[in-house]
């Protein structure tokens, strides 16, 4: 892997402390960030700061965080919340897995100062039930901080006071869109909520709520140490500072990167990951998980940031990147998409419960040879409906890489349908 | 905010029964708990793949078939699991050691094709390795008796 090109800003200490001591995150610099928030600047210098730096959420939507913080900071409430957003229920994605594990303060580390500069002493984590390793690390990480007085009454001596609790999710992958989330907090069934209102204005118990990606977090003392211009100095315009991707599928080297915005694609897939395994061509890669994008090798040049992959009608999505080689059959990666939306389709609104079973089903047909081709104008227009349609995210995403695979590797498709067979044989 | 710990104590409910799962019992008690009508209680148990209405085996293997793992032979796994273990998905073994299920991406992309048994996660699986596993796991449990 070539790491002069990558740049560890959120995984600074991932692989370099020991995630389970609060004295070596404090050897590195851990809580300074905190300690100057509180010591140095007043709530509205913090969100200024995070403003100028124009950070962007990095849980998939890319909303403008120091804007989100603003709308809580000056909603007017007697209890606000912070979420830290640690679902990360995205196949092909366990960034977020990543920098728990290896670096549990920094997170906590980000929603204090958050906590700060909207004016909430209330903190969730979300974290999926599955994350066995990720919960315990973050238990430690929150217990050492309150022995510490970083949580709790009178942070470092001040006015502040900011506890935070862990929250296990139980399995659903719908408990990532924001509003779900706040639903499963508060010991429902996890479907999405009416937007608006927003949760900045009335989320979790219909108070103001800050609710933030693990990375976004992460991001934030970095940020209020070596102030906005540096961070705004690291990547590209609309796209400011590191990105942290997993990498995957049909490459030599698999793991975890963390580059600068407006990295090409194929830098990262050629050299990072050290090409295409088996001296294989490559086909296309999946780009921001299974409801992100489908890129074609034509487009692998596209640099990594929201404009111009906005431009392909991509985006880096959870910072999943699926390598596929030219043995792949696109029928078959379709299929697999569509058994997971099935699968997670929470039932709450017909387009979505309705539409993810017949995708499965027309796409399990042509897969077994027995598709027709007006299928495929089926699946276009089921598509399309389901992204206009749908309540939430879930179903206005879950078409996506199905609905480009369809115009990207039409052949392909009319092969499985007119001659009956694979050309790629699977 | 007492609402608020209502999924937690069905997770701790379903920890501490032999069987993995929620009884009507369990459900009803922690419903009253939160002050959460039954109905509602029922939906939630419900809505959570890692929550079960139905007894378990003791130990609860969750393969993953999305992408990564699919690229990385998944099917191959699951056939090894289901002929090893002579059950399908959703079924226990017959001496309640072992109930297979399905579940969607467990963030271990790198190690695909992936699972996890109770809190453990196993990565680069082989079909090879499959009976070794589920060996080791029931020695462990003999020598503990
Ligand atoms: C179906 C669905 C699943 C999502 N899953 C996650 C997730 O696992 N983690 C996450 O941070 N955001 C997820 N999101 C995005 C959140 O709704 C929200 O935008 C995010 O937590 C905001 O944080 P940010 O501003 O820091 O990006 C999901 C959205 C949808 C529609």
């Amino acid at each position: 892997m070539s790491e002069e090109r990558q740049l560890r800003i959120v995984l600074r200490n991932a692989g370099l402390i020991d995630p389970d001591s609060i004295d070596e995150y404090i050897a590195h610099d851990g809580y300074s960030a905190l300690e100057r928030v509180i010591s140095e600047m007043s709530p509205d210098d913090v969100i200024e700061e995070i403003k100028k730096s124009e950070l962007r959420g990095r849980g998939g939507a890319g909303f403008p965080t120091g804007k989100k913080w603003e709308f809580t900071a000056k909603a007017d409430s007697d209890q606000k919340y912070i979420i830290c957003n640690a679902d990360e229920g995205e196949p092909g994605t366990f960034k977020d897995r990543g920098i728990m594990e290896g670096d549990p303060h920094s997170v906590l580390e980000g929603m204090m100062i958050a906590g700060y500069a909207t004016g909430t002493n209330k903190g969730y984590i979300y974290i999926r039930g599955e994350y066995a390793l990720s919960i315990k690390r973050l238990q430690k990480a929150i217990d050492d901080a309150r022995e510490y007085g970083f949580l709790g009454e009178h942070i470092l001596g001040s006015g502040f006071a900011f506890d935070v609790e862990i929250r296990r999710g139980a399995g659903s992958y719908i408990c990532g869109e924001e509003t779900a989330l706040m639903e499963s907090i508060e010991g429902k069934r996890g479907e999405p909520r009416k937007k608006p209102p927003y949760p900045p204005t009335c989320g979790l118990w219909g108070k103001p709520t800050v609710i933030n990606n693990v990375e976004t977090l992460a991001n934030i003392a970095p940020i209020v140490i070596n102030g906005a211009d540096w961070f705004k100095g690291i990547g590209v315009e609309g796209s400011r500072g590191t990105k942290v991707f997993n990498l995957m599928g049909d490459i030599n080297w698999k793991g975890v990167v963390e580059i600068p915005f407006g990295t090409p694609l194929s830098d990262i897939v050629m050299n990072m990951g050290k090409g295409i395994r088996g001296g294989r061509k490559l086909k296309a890669v999946v780009l921001g998980g299974v409801s992100g994008s489908l890129i074609t090798s034509e487009e692998l040049d596209t640099p990594v940031d929201f404009n111009s992959l906005a431009r392909i009608e991509a985006g880096p999505g959870s910072g999943s990147i699926v390598v596929l080689d030219e043995t792949r059959c696109i029928v078959d990666i379709a299929r697999d998409i569509a058994y997971f939306f099935r699968h997670e389709s929470c039932g709450k609104c017909t387009p979505c419960r309705v539409g993810t079973e017949e995708m499965y089903r027309i796409i399990d047909r042509i897969s077994k040879g027995e598709g027709e081709e007006r299928d495929i104008n089926t699946l276009e227009s089921l598509g399309k409906s389901m992204m206009l349609t749908s309540f939430c995210g879930l179903g206005q995403t879950a078409p996506n890489v199905i609905l480009q695979s369809l115009r990207k590797f039409r052949d392909e498709w009319l092969t499985h349908i007119r001659e009956k067979k694979c050309p790629v044989n699977v | 905010m007492k609402r608020s710990g209502f999924i937690e104590e069905l997770h701790e409910c379903q920890e501490k029964e032999e069987k993995n799962y929620l009884s009507k019992k369990n459900i009803m008690e922690a419903a009253q708990h939160h002050q959460v009508p039954p109905a509602r209680a029922y939906g939630v148990a419900t809505f959570y793949t890692m929550f079960s209405v139905q007894p378990r085996g003791k130990h609860i293997i969750r393969i993953c078939r999305n992408l990564s793992c699919h690229l990385a032979g998944a099917e191959e796994i699951v056939k090894k699991l289901r002929e090893t273990l002579g059950i399908d998905f959703g079924q226990t073994t017959e001496d309640g050691e072992f109930t297979l299920e399905e579940s969607s991406c467990l963030g271990m992309c790198s190690l695909s094709p992936a699972m996890m048994i109770d809190d453990v996660p196993y990565g680069n699986l082989t079909p090879a390795k499959i009976p070794e596993i589920l060996e080791q796991i029931r020695r462990r449990e003999n020598r503990n008796e």
